[in-house]
């Protein structure tokens, strides 16, 4: 073949090696096109802010003349403590019924196809979409004017259809075995849920919830639509407008008050910050936990024809298990 | 539950049947919580799992709703009409339709609608070859060593605040473009014959703040979600085929063209079409990148809007409109993009159901 090959000529040879080098070179270019812009941007958040830091950023309040984020960051840790709570609540209980309660019909289809069907299409919902809704109904309808609490359950909606997945996803990890085990020792359903296949799912859901308030915590549009702006955190969880960290990126940048750029370099580079301690916080957990994934690849019961409608991630979550964040 | 306890011959099991007269009333209620554990897993597991399509369709009830009299009087000048005014607020309140609006309001949503085409488009067209690209890299040609923290270094990418990825798009990305990359785009363009897809590209560049910056940030943004896709549908492409192909004397273009590519080609449309429904959503680094404008970008350079974008840079505006006109138009707006975005994601369902269940081209069975 090879002989034949170069006896037709030159040319074919020559194109097949340029086409081969080519193509590898495409493949080392295009990563390095994706890594570039992305430590640009670490790298152009840190020298924006380092150049003025003041610590005291951290527990100063914000004032007209400038001032600290003092409570634009604690507000930011409250929406993440309220979607937590509430998104959390939820989305795991949802995971839980998905994975361990759907059940195969006869013609092989699983129950709660119409549910995942619509948990998918709300994580790809654009947020903005949610935004209005939540201040055409919450806000205006409900009269809770903006707030923390109509905010909380938009970014709630937001992110429960990817805490359900992560949920199912680590939930399906756990090996038949376990279960098989606790019900021959006789254990009710709910107990072994709760003592067996959720202790060994937890790193996975722990993971999830992370990077779920990962999503949340970056998250803008909607905020404004429901949550406005205030320099600082209301004593009413309805019709106070709420601070938060975004707001200031967006909005402060362009003001006319020297001082206000500054906040606004500040809190993109505390938002990048709380970002990369969640995710480095979830790849330690999933580190720590590892040997739970090992050998248990085999999947959970009965067989599962339809795969989980988008790529199945076998191992650990990821942010991009959900592509809506907008 | 209170079996349990009576398998161990000598441990003092509780009598089946009653409980143990003294006992508090903490006891009885964890006794009666724990009998009914199961059933309280059920319920509450349902109840959440409902709850998903419970917010779907009371979101979309809610535009469908808020939208209506918009529908009405907006008719299909909404599609393609190009003018976005919101009349007279100060002059005389017109009926049509029994709806009331400003005099002079108009609302055509064209230069928008075609605005979220161009950039998702342009992210679209930006990311896939990049990412198809370093999915390759990243999976045939590293060790594991270098690869995973490659991997970690993209989901950062995933994992910055849109708005922090707006503003440095804003403040230096943008510039930076039209001060060395777009005057270059621009002198090649000037070279071609004057005609609709190279005129697009002539100068003005602008300042950075524009169409095709918004273009490449929101390329930028779904470069994750479509590598993340296409990185994994390699793993799973079996290995004996490429080994096969090898063998036979191809080259690594030719094994991948014919071979690893036919093989996961409808999941990477999949994950496109993901990477696509998060681009025609993408609100806040478009406002910032994009110029917010309500008019068509008279070439690629110059300020345009979206959907998504102007949904929330018209709130201000439509808010002044008395007769409640303007943010109807507005929920009519988000109305669109959800059932653009419900479309494309159900297309991507599908698609990458489909490819899941089926094997690949050649050599299913290795």
């Amino acid at each position: 073949m090879t002989t034949n090959t170069s006896l037709a000529g030159g040319a074919t040879t020559r194109r097949r090696r340029i086409s081969s080098g080519g193509f590898r070179v495409f493949t080392y270019a295009s990563l390095v096109l994706i890594i570039a812009p992305a430590v640009w941007i670490l790298l152009g958040v840190l020298f924006r802010a380092l150049g003025h830091w003041r610590w005291d950023v951290l527990w100063t309040p914000l004032t007209a003349a400038g001032g600290g984020l003092r409570d634009q960051i604690l507000g930011t840790l409250l929406l993440m403590a309220g979607v937590l709570i509430l998104a959390g609540t939820v989305g795991v209980l949802a995971g839980i019924h998905l994975s361990e309660m759907a059940k195969i019909k006869k013609n092989g289809k699983e129950s709660g196809g119409v549910l995942r069907t619509a948990s998918d299409i709300l994580s790809g919902f654009p947020s903005i979409v949610l935004g209005y809704v939540g201040y055409a109904a919450l806000v205006l309808y409900f009269h809770w004017g903006f707030s923390y609490l109509a905010a909380v359950i938009i970014l709630s909606v937001m992110v429960v259809p990817y805490i359900a997945k992560t949920t199912e996803n680590s939930l399906r990890q756990v090996p038949t075995g376990y279960r098989e085990g606790a019900e021959a020792l006789g254990m009710s359903m709910g107990y072994s849920l709760r003592k067996v296949v959720l202790k060994t799912a937890l790193p996975g859901i722990v993971t999830g919830l992370l990077l779920a308030l990962a999503i949340a915590g970056g998250e803008t549009a909607p905020l404004i639509y429901t949550a406005n702006f205030a320099n600082k955190i209301p004593h009413s969880v309805t019709h106070a407008s709420f601070p938060y960290l975004t707001y200031v990126v967006f909005s402060f940048y362009d003001s006319s008050q020297v001082s206000y750029h500054y906040l606004a370099y500040d809190a993109a580079l505390i938002l990048v910050v709380m970002v990369l301690l969640l995710l480095v916080a979830s790849r330690i957990l999933v580190s720590l936990t590892q040997r739970h994934a090992e050998g248990s690849r085999t999947r959970a019961r009965t067989p599962r024809a339809p795969k989980p409608p988008m790529p199945a991630e076998e191992e650990p979550p990821t942010l991009l298990d959900l592509p809506s964040r907008a | 539950m209170t079996s349990v306890g009576g398998v161990g011959g000598d441990v003092p099991a509780t009598p089946p049947g009653r409980s143990a007269p003294r006992d508090s009333l903490f006891r009885r209620v964890g006794d009666a919580l724990r009998a009914n554990e199961e059933k309280g897993w059920r319920w509450s597991a349902r109840v959440a799992v409902i709850l998903p399509l419970v917010a779907l369709v009371f979101a979309i009830t809610v535009l469908a709703l808020k939208a209506w009299p918009a529908i009405r009087v907006n008719g299909w000048y909404f599609l393609y009409g190009k003018n976005w005014t919101y009349g007279d607020s100060y002059g005389a309140t017109v009926y049509t339709h029994g709806v009331a609006h400003a005099s002079g309001a108009q609302f055509g949503a064209w230069p928008i609608i075609a605005g979220t085409l161009q950039s998702s488009f342009i992210a679209i067209v930006v990311a896939v070859p990049l990412s198809i690209g370093a999915a390759f890299a990243l999976t045939e040609r590293m060790p594991g060593w270098i690869s995973r923290p490659l991997g970690y270094a993209i989901e950062i990418l995933a994992g910055i605040p849109s708005v922090v990825i707006g503003l440095w798009g804003l403040l230096t990305f943008g510039p930076w473009l039209a001060k060395n990359i777009y005057p270059i785009v621009a002198s090649i363009a000037s070279g071609l014959p004057n005609v609709e897809p190279f005129s697009y590209f002539r100068q003005p560049v602008g300042s950075g703040e524009g169409l095709l910056t918004a273009g490449l940030v929101l390329g930028m943004m779904i470069i994750p979600i479509i590598t993340s896709t296409t990185r994994e549908l390699f793993v799973q492409v079996p290995t004996l085929p490429k080994e096969g192909g090898e063998a036979l004397g191809m080259t690594h273009w030719e094994v991948a063209n014919r071979i690893t590519l036919p093989w996961v080609r409808s999941g990477i449309i999949g994950g496109t079409v993901l990477g696509l429904g998060r681009a025609l959503g993408e609100t806040i680094a478009v406002v910032l990148v994009g110029g917010a404008s309500l008019r068509l970008a008279p070439n690629i350079y110059q300020p345009f809007g979206t959907i998504a974008a102007t949904i929330l840079t018209q709130l201000d505006g439509a808010q002044a409109d008395g007769t409640g006109f303007a943010v109807a138009t507005l929920a009519e707006l988000a109305l669109v993009l959800a059932v653009i975005s419900v479309v494309v994601n159900l297309a991507a369902r599908a698609i990458i159901s489909r490819t899941s269940r089926s094997g690949g081209p050649v050599g299913s069975g290795a």
